[in-house]
C-alpha cells in the first residue's frame, strides 16, 4: 500500500517525534495565524475535487482523531486548524488528543528473560509454601508449555502458516517431513493424549503409538482450525495435565505410561514431554525466524540423564532390529559390564556411564571401554534427531564400534 | 488478544490461588507477567528494577489473592494497578534516595504514571479502536487507507481514531492508581 504524503511528516521513515499538528494547534490560538490557514484550506479545496471543502462543525469535530494523528489530507488539516481558531471546545479538544498521540509507544519488546518465571516463582513460593505443589518432575514440561505458549502468542497469523521443517532419525538415516505450526502444535497435543490417558482422562485411542495418533489428529482437522483453537487445545489440555499430577502428589510418579512401542513411567513421561515441546518449539522459532534458548540447566539436564538412560535399551533394539552388531558378551542383570563414558559438556552436563552390553546391566567407570564428550544441546539435537550421528559434534576415545552404537541410538531415540 | 479473560476465569483463578495451588500461580504469571513487567518497565526505565516489581506483584498476588475483590472489576485490573503502584514506589523510593527535590520527583512520578496508564489502556481497549490506531500511528497511514484497511466507511474511521485517543487522553486524568509517599495500601 502506498503512503500518500502526509501532514506533519517530515520526511524519514523512523521513529516519529513529537507531532507537527500538535504543535501548530497553539500556534494556531494566535489571532494572527487565522487568514493563512483559511487561506490555506480555501487554496486547497479549490484546487482539488476529490476532496471535498470541509466546513461543517461535526465534520470538522470528527477529524479531530485523523488531526492529531497527522492522518487527514493537507486541506482537511488546514480547515481543521483554521476551524480551531474559532470553536474553543474543537480547540481544548485537539490540545487533549495531541497530548494523548505522546502517549503512544510501540510496545516494549515482548521477550522476557524466559528465566525470570522461575525466579519469580520461587520467590512467591518462599513467602508462601504451596499446599498443592508442582511436582518437580512435571517442572519441565512446565516451563517449557510456558514458553512455547509465549511463543505462540507473539507469532502473528501469517507466521502461523510458515512451513515448519520436522526431522528425526529413523534408524537409519534422517527423515524430514515439511507441516505447519498447526500441524506441530497438533502433534503436540496428540502425544499428549498418551499421558492424559495415562492418568485416567478419556482416551479414545488407547494403545495407539505417537505416530498413529498424530496421524490420525492430522486426518481429522485438515486445516480448518483457527491458530487461537488449536494453540487452546494444546494449552488446555497440557495445564490440565500439570494440575492433575499436582493433584495425584508423588503417589502418581511411577504410573505406567504406554507409548505403544515402549512404556515410561509417568516422571520420565513428562520429561519426554517437556523435550519434545522444547524440541518443537525450536522447530516452530526456526521457521519464523525467532530466538529459542534451551531449557534451564537443571530442565536440560534431567532431559539429557532421560536420554541417557532410555540409551542401553535403544542399543539393544538397534541389535534385534539388526541395525547393530550383537553384543560382545552376555552380562548378568545389574552386574557391571562395558560401559561408554558420556560426558556433557556446558550447563546442564555430565557424566553418565552407558551400559553396552545389555538393558539389564549397569555401566559404572571401571566398566569404561569408550569416552564420548559433546555439548548438552548437541546432544538434545542428536536426540531429537535434528543431527545425523555421523556428523554429531563429538570428540570421542577408545572402542569405535562403542561410539558409533551410542551415537546411533542416541539418533534412534528419536521420533516423529 | 486474550485479553478479556471471562469473570468466571477470574474467580476460579482467585480461588486457586486461596488453595494454593503452584499450577495456578504459573498460569496467572503466564497470562500476566508481560502486563505486570510493561507497565513497571515503562515506570522505571530498567530492566532489572522492573523484574523486582515483577517479583513482588505475583508475589504479593500469591500471598493475599484474598484481597482481589471481583465486583470491582476485572483481574487484570487489579493486577494492573498493583503493578503501578508497586513501581511508582519503587521510582519514589529511588528518586529520594538520590535526594531529588520532590517537586521534580512528583513531576516524574505523574509522567511515568500517565506513560504507563497510556499503555495499560491500549492494551485494554476495544480491538477496534487499537487497530486502527495502529495503522494510523505506527504504519503511518492516513484515514482513509485506514478504513480501507479495516474495511469500514471513511466516517468509522475517523471515529475510532477520535474515541480511541479520548480513551487515550485518560490517561492524564487520574492519579487514581498512584499512591501517596508511603501509603500504597498494598504494598508491604
Amino acid at each position: 500500500m502506498s503512503t500518500a504524503p502526509r501532514p506533519g511528516e517530515e520526511g524519514g521513515h523512523g521513529v516519529r517525534g513529537p507531532h507537527v499538528p500538535g504543535s501548530r494547534v497553539s500556534e494556531s490560538h494566535v489571532p494572527e495565524s487565522r487568514v493563512p490557514a483559511q487561506r490555506a484550506a480555501v487554496e486547497g479545496g479549490a484546487g482539488r475535487s476529490a476532496t471535498p471543502l470541509v466546513r461543517s462543525h461535526p465534520l470538522l469535530k470528527s477529524l479531530l482523531g485523523a488531526w492529531a494523528l497527522a492522518a487527514c489530507s493537507p486541506e482537511e488539516t488546514a480547515a481543521v486548524e483554521a476551524h480551531l481558531t474559532d470553536c474553543a471546545p474543537c480547540a481544548d479538544e485537539a490540545v487533549r488528543l495531541r497530548d494523548a498521540v505522546a502517549l503512544l509507544h510501540p510496545e516494549d519488546s515482548l521477550d522476557l528473560d524466559p528465566g525470570l518465571r522461575a525466579r519469580v516463582l520461587t520467590a512467591a513460593l518462599n513467602r508462601r509454601p504451596a499446599r498443592i505443589p508442582v511436582p518437580e518432575w512435571a517442572a519441565p514440561y512446565e516451563a517449557e508449555a510456558s514458553r512455547l505458549d509465549a511463543l505462540l502468542r507473539d507469532i502473528g497469523e501469517t507466521e502461523w502458516r510458515a512451513p515448519v521443517r520436522l526431522g528425526w532419525f529413523d534408524g537409519r538415516s534422517p527423515v524430514t517431513r515439511e507441516v505447519t505450526v498447526a500441524d506441530v502444535i497438533g502433534h503436540l497435543t496428540a502425544v499428549d493424549t498418551i499421558v492424559a490417558g495415562a492418568l485416567g482422562m478419556a482416551d479414545p485411542l488407547r494403545g495407539a503409538s505417537p505416530e498413529e495418533r498424530t496421524e490420525a489428529l492430522w486426518a481429522a482437522e485438515q486445516g480448518d482450525r483457527t491458530p487461537a483453537s488449536v494453540r487452546a487445545a494444546w494449552r488446555d489440555q497440557e495445564q490440565t495435565l500439570i494440575r492433575t499430577v499436582s493433584f495425584a502428589g508423588e503417589a502418581a510418579a511411577e504410573l505406567p505410561v504406554d507409548y505403544g512401542p515402549f512404556a515410561l513411567p509417568l516422571r520420565d513421561a513428562f520429561l519426554d514431554r517437556a523435550f519434545e515441546c522444547w524440541t518443537h518449539a525450536g522447530d516452530i522459532a526456526e521457521a519464523v525466524d525467532y530466538p529459542y534458548a534451551p531449557p534451564s540447566p537443571a530442565h536440560l539436564n534431567g532431559m539429557i540423564d532421560l536420554a541417557a538412560r532410555m540409551l542401553p535399551g535403544a542399543i539393544a533394539a538397534r541389535r534385534r532390529a539388526g541395525l547393530a552388531p550383537p553384543a560382545r558378551g552376555l552380562v548378568v542383570a545389574g552386574a557391571p559390564g562395558r560401559a561408554l563414558h558420556l560426558e556433557i559438556e556446558g550447563r546442564g552436563g555430565g557424566h553418565w556411564y552407558i551400559a553396552l552390553d545389555s538393558p539389564g546391566a549397569t555401566g559404572t567407570p571401571e566398566g569404561e571401554v569408550a569416552h564420548v564428550a559433546l555439548d548438552g544441546v548437541e546432544f538434545c539435537r542428536l536426540a531429537a534427531g535434528h543431527v545425523p550421528p555421523e556428523e554429531a559434534a563429538a570428540g570421542s576415545l577408545g572402542d569405535e564400534e562403542a561410539v558409533r552404537d551410542v551415537l546411533y541410538a542416541t539418533a534412534s531415540l528419536s521420533r516423529l | 488478544m486474550t485479553n478479556d479473560a471471562p469473570p468466571r476465569w477470574d474467580r476460579r483463578m482467585q480461588q486457586r490461588l486461596t488453595h494454593g495451588e503452584a499450577a495456578a500461580l504459573g498460569e496467572l504469571y503466564d497470562r500476566f507477567a508481560s502486563l505486570v513487567h510493561g507497565l513497571a518497565h515503562r515506570v522505571l526505565g530498567d530492566e532489572a528494577a522492573a523484574d523486582r516489581v515483577t517479583r513482588e506483584v505475583f508475589g504479593h498476588i500469591w500471598e493475599h489473592p484474598e484481597e482481589f475483590d471481583p465486583r470491582e472489576g476485572p483481574l487484570r485490573s487489579w493486577i494492573a494497578g498493583l503493578a503501578h503502584r508497586h513501581a511508582v514506589s519503587t521510582l519514589r523510593r529511588t528518586e529520594a534516595d538520590e535526594e531529588r527535590p520532590a517537586a521534580e520527583i512528583e513531576e516524574k512520578v505523574r509522567a511515568a504514571s500517565a506513560a504507563a496508564r497510556a499503555d495499560y489502556i491500549v492494551t485494554s481497549m476495544p480491538a477496534p479502536l487499537r487497530a486502527a490506531l495502529d495503522l494510523a500511528y505506527f504504519r503511518r497511514l492516513d484515514y482513509r487507507q485506514t478504513a480501507v484497511r479495516l474495511g469500514v466507511t471513511e466516517d468509522e474511521a475517523r471515529r475510532r481514531l477520535r474515541l480511541g485517543l479520548q480513551l487515550l487522553s485518560t490517561a492524564h486524568d487520574g492519579p487514581r492508581a498512584v499512591s501517596p509517599p508511603g501509603g500504597g495500601a498494598a504494598l508491604r
